[in-house]
């Protein structure tokens, strides 16, 4: 019976989905060789070097997708919940007893072998969220549905945050997504799109000007639409709330947020020029891919990222390698293949009998798209410097190995998709 | 159940939204905007000049004779590119330079407001120590922005010739305008052999664009050196100047004001050229000229002044010798033509007069005594031997140019003034047109008036007459190794007078030496020729002045002595001008007592008299 099952999922793998896993892990390998470059330790093979120990993360991390390819099919769906509850645990546990690496506390380890737990923490959600919207008697309509699926992800990040990496937790805003492909209002959508121009808007105009102006398109959308009734209650209502939600953002921008994350909001918005300080990492990162050209200068050749002008540069950097050694044809290359393996996912997603199986494909995209909007955003200037890893490319074991995880947990769901009717 | 399965294209189409706006963007920074190029050069790439030594200069013995003019010595300067500074530890570095953070801080800033980019480096500390800079080679790494780089100063182990030899100096922005080979900060030759063999010199620079990392460690050239150029170094040259001629010749004007220039005939080489008072030009080195540079400049003898080439005299008694040249070639005169002298020249109500002697005067007699009355009388009918004042004048004039006076012939040595020989338009200017004759210009009979002759010209006419007839121009460097001199300075310059005539001029020098004004000068079995000279002076004493060259037959040295305010030309000039033929000629000075004399003599101006007079 085992055998006859991996027969069946070996022949049902998606090995386009797979191929574009191996290339984009091969091309990372070689952009953090590139990026940590060391003339004394010239093998790509040097274990004492971060290109070394990623080749090691790269073999575990096939022996983990082997693993997950032979568990049976069943075992996510069913396993879903324990699993989300034993890392919301270890999650917390971290909180009190993990390690301290640059002001968070997020690590467990041994020795020098150190994980992020809350790396994990989203396949984990990703499959909670699965198993409660593919419950058959869900209705994403209700208020309390919406509110429980909103908790599930929820939770995991505040836990996150109180680690102090707010940049993993902002990840989990993109299950969003995925419930608004499962129904929930495409108005949370816009309503989301104009909070965030409306934040942008209140960071940088005065609030009181920017109140006037809203004022004045509503009362503009008064005389010329000739608003009555119930819709002018909710123009007044939209306006009631934008005014608040200006001045809040502006409250909680001065008095809740820290310095630093003042800062970095300040400078991604060009309010402050600090080439020195918050602004560094940024400028530095903008030169290396600037400096690129439209077909880069040449493998290894990258002064900006060799020679550690870009800090973070095999981790949350390292699009910058890509930008300075392949140019504008690399940068192509790369975001080409992430859409291709995103579009790939929804195809496969969508051809899902099961919910649960499409639910977990559209949590898996909705995370790669989250980390690579703002990853690729933040090295070329246009999101705020969060520290996530670019998925499949960055250095590190914790993430390479939960994307691997997120991935072929899909590539398993997919492969059996014939055998279930869910 | 597949309900909201259309909602896969609104999501597919946000995935493909947000890559476009990022290609976009990658776009604009990568293809369109060049600025992060023009970044990434800055940060990643150093530009490290490589200064070639300056030329060697040695003196006219060359290699083998091991006297070396001027050589270069290590120095090390602290630079910094001020935008590179980061906060660091100044403490630190104040004290490796023994400096106070206030002032650390206080020369960063104004390197910082220069109008350049604070990217370029700069001289933050100029020619630190050799102990400095070893202390300084440990700690660097730990100064982003701050390197030392090494360059050359020259070195004068003698101390001779600074006017001769010139000095080197910074550029300033009208150089850098003119000549888009220097950049701030670089040196160049302002003056003399410095200047004027400024290319051959200097070399060439050479550029080696390396690669640095953030720490501002080397990483190796860019490019494989591509886009480096390799530097040159700077000519040897072999200065014509004979260093222990030249060093003697300091020491006997030392306390005098004046100006000895002596030239090999045969070749134009000068030999010597100094200029006193003098300075050691170790003084105008580096750091140095900037305490003693703006002293020498108010000093009121002017050392800077080179006298040699830009002082400008009327030629004395000593341009009798010309007038009977020419004398003697327009026919006006013959050797046994004669002339009365009754204390002078008398025509009209007008008198120049001459000191008591025998009467009448001969050409050869004329020389030794050196009589007024007779080149009056010469000069007279050379310019009344035409129709007209004016076309005799220019006749005249033409023969003196031949000389090499009162025109700038073509030499190495920058700053020659052309001296001056009055025109016919300046006195017809002066006296009105055709209102003028030889009388009323009859001063330059006798070398006085409106002639303006310098030494170096003088001795150059000297030279003249010790080759009968013609001169190389003269020049200061003999050869350039790995090149060639300049070939005016190998072209004969020839005069219009007859060989003959300067024989018997020639005579008449020598026994100015045997029997004459010059006794003084004379040297046992050495025949010395020469003539003595005063030159009238309005500020005060006269001005001493000798001519001479040695042997008779075959001319090794023609020189020419100036001693300001020293009276008449026999008294000083001559002995000095003898005392220098003999150590040229046979190494080694054996008259003790005239050496004591004039190295003990102080000519110089009293301050009171020479600043009443002025
Ligand atoms: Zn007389």
């Amino acid at each position: 019976m085992a055998n006859r099952n991996n027969e069946a999922v070996l022949q049902n793998i998606d090995w386009v989905l797979v191929l574009m896993y191996l290339l984009m892990v091969f091309m990372g390998w070689m952009n953090i060789y590139a990026a940590v470059y060391n003339e004394e330790y010239k093998s790509i093979l040097d274990s004492s070097q971060d290109y070394g120990k990623q080749l090691i993360w790269i073999i575990t991390a096939f022996f983990i997708a082997f693993v997950i390819l032979v568990i049976d099919g069943e075992f996510f769906p069913n396993f879903a919940w324990p699993m989300y509850g034993i890392f919301l645990l270890v999650l917390i546990v971290v909180i009190f007893a993990g390690l301290e690496v640059k002001g968070s506390k997020s690590w467990i380890g041994v020795g020098s072998f150190r994980v992020q737990p809350a790396e994990f923490a989203k396949f984990a959600t990703n499959l909670a969220l699965a198993k409660y919207l593919s419950n058959i008697n869900i209705k994403i309509e209700k208020l309390s549905t919406k509110l429980i699926a909103a908790a599930l992800f929820a939770v995991p990040a505040l836990v996150i945050i109180a680690q102090k990496e707010t940049g993993s937790a902002l990840v989990y805003a993109s299950f969003i997504l995925v419930m608004y492909r499962e129904g929930l209002s495409g108005g949370i959508l816009v309503a989301g799109v104009g909070l965030a121009l409306l934040f942008v808007l209140a960071l940088l105009v005065d609030e009181l000007v920017l109140t006037l102006i809203l004022t004045a398109i509503a009362a503009l959308s008064f005389v010329f639409i000739r608003l009555k009734g119930r819709n002018l209650l909710i123009v007044g209502g939209i306006l009631v709330a934008a005014v608040t939600f200006i001045y809040s953002v502006d409250y909680a921008f001065n008095n809740v947020l820290e310095a630093h994350q003042k800062k970095r909001i300040n400078v991604l918005l060009r309010k402050e020029i600090d080439p020195k300080g918050a602004g560094y990492n940024v400028n530095q990162s903008l030169i290396a891919i600037g400096s690129g050209g439209l077909i880069g200068k040449g493998y290894l050749n990258g002064t900006q990222t060799k020679y550690n002008y870009v800090p973070e540069q095999s981790t949350d950097f390292i699009f910058c390698t890509v930008g300075e050694e392949w140019g504008f044809a690399g940068s192509i290359i790369v975001i080409g293949l992430f859409v291709a393996m995103l579009l790939r996912i929804v195809y496969l997603a969508e051809r899902q009998r099961s919910t649960f199986s499409r639910i977990y494909g559209y949590g898996l995209a909705s995370i790669i798209f989250f980390h690579l909007a703002i990853n690729i955003g933040m090295t070329i200037g246009l999101a705020p410097v969060v520290g996530i890893p670019l998925p499949f490319f960055s250095y590190g074991g914790s993430s390479l190995w939960s994307f691997t995880i997120l991935l072929f947990i899909f590539v398993r769901l997919d492969a059996y998709r014939f055998q279930i009717l869910r | 159940m597949n309900l909201f399965s259309d909602r896969k294209y609104v999501i597919s189409a946000i995935f493909i939204g947000l890559a476009l706006i990022f290609l976009l963007r990658l776009f604009y920074i990568q293809v369109i905007d060049d600025s992060y190029k023009l970044a990434a050069d800055d940060n990643a790439l150093r530009h490290k000049i490589e200064y070639p030594e300056r030329g060697v200069i040695y003196d006219r013995y060359g290699k083998k004779g091991d006297k070396i003019l001027v050589y270069n010595e290590a120095a090390y300067d602290l630079m910094v590119i001020p935008k590179r500074v980061k906060t660091i530890d100044t403490a630190d570095l104040c004290q490796v330079l023994e400096i106070t953070v206030e002032q650390f801080r206080e020369r960063l800033i104004k390197l910082k407001k220069q109008k350049f980019s604070s990217f370029r480096p700069e001289i933050f500390e100029g020619e630190i120590s050799l102990e400095t800079y070893a202390r300084l080679q440990e700690k660097l790494y730990k100064f982003p922005g701050f390197f030392v780089q090494a360059r050359t100063l020259r070195k004068y182990p003698r101390g001779i010739a600074p006017h001769a030899l010139g000095y080197v100096g910074e550029v300033d922005e009208n150089i850098i305008a003119a000549n888009p080979y220097y950049r701030m900060g670089d040196n160049m030759g302002l003056s003399g052999i410095e200047k004027s063999y400024e290319v051959p010199l200097r070399g060439q620079r050479g550029v080696k664009i390396v690669m640095v990392d953030v720490y501002n460690r080397e990483k190796g050239s860019f490019e494989n050196g591509k886009y480096d150029t390799a530097s040159v170094l700077g000519q040897t040259l072999i200065s014509s100047i004979d260093a222990d001629l030249q060093e003697y010749g300091e020491q006997l004007m030392k306390n005098k004001v004046g100006s000895i220039v002596a030239i090999e005939p045969s070749s134009g080489e000068i030999l010597t050229m100094v200029s006193s008072p003098t300075y050691d030009p170790n003084l105008l080195v580096g750091r140095l000229k900037k305490q003693n540079y703006p002293k020498m400049v108010r000093d009121t003898l002017k050392p800077l002044y080179n006298r040699a080439t830009m002082a400008k005299y009327p030629p004395g008694s000593t341009f009798k010798l010309l007038n009977a040249l020419i004398g003697l070639e327009e026919g006006v005169i013959t050797p046994s033509t004669t002339f009365g002298c009754g204390r002078g020249f008398h025509f009209g109500g007008l008198t120049v007069g001459c000191h008591p002697h025998a009467s009448p005067v001969d050409l050869k007699f004329s020389i030794t005594t050196s009589c007024n009355a007779y080149y009056c009388n010469v000069f007279k009918n050379v310019i009344q031997k035409y129709p007209k004042a004016a076309i005799g004048f220019n006749v005249w004039r033409n023969h003196v140019m031949s000389f090499g006076l009162g025109t700038k012939y073509p030499t190495d040595l920058p700053q020659e003034s052309k001296g001056n020989v009055p025109t016919v338009s300046y006195y017809d200017k002066y006296h009105g047109s055709g209102r003028w004759n030889a009388i009323t210009v009859i001063s330059l009979a006798i070398g006085q008036g409106e002639m303006g002759v310098t030494p170096l010209q003088m001795a150059n006419f000297c030279s003249v007459i010790a080759n009968r007839g013609w001169y190389f121009p003269p020049h200061i460097i003999k050869q350039i190794e790995g090149g060639r001199i300049d070939t005016t300075y190998l072209k004969k310059r020839l005069t219009k007078i007859k060989r003959e005539y300067f024989d018997l001029v020639v005579e008449g020098m020598r026994n100015v030496v045997t029997n004459g004004t010059g006794r003084i000068a004379q040297l046992d079995s050495l025949t010395i020729c020469g003539k003595t000279g005063t030159a009238q002076n309005p500020h005060g004493k006269d001005h001493s002045i000798f001519i001479a060259f040695a042997p008779m037959d075959n001319p090794k040295i023609a020189i020419s002595v100036y001693v300001e305010n020293a009276g008449f030309g026999a008294t000083w000039a001559a002995p000095i001008a003898s005392l220098m033929i003999e150590k040229y000629l046979r190494r080694e000075v054996k008259r003790p007592e005239m050496e004591k004399r004039i190295l003990e003599a102080n000519l110089l101006p009293k301050k009171e008299d020479w600043v009443a007079k002025k």
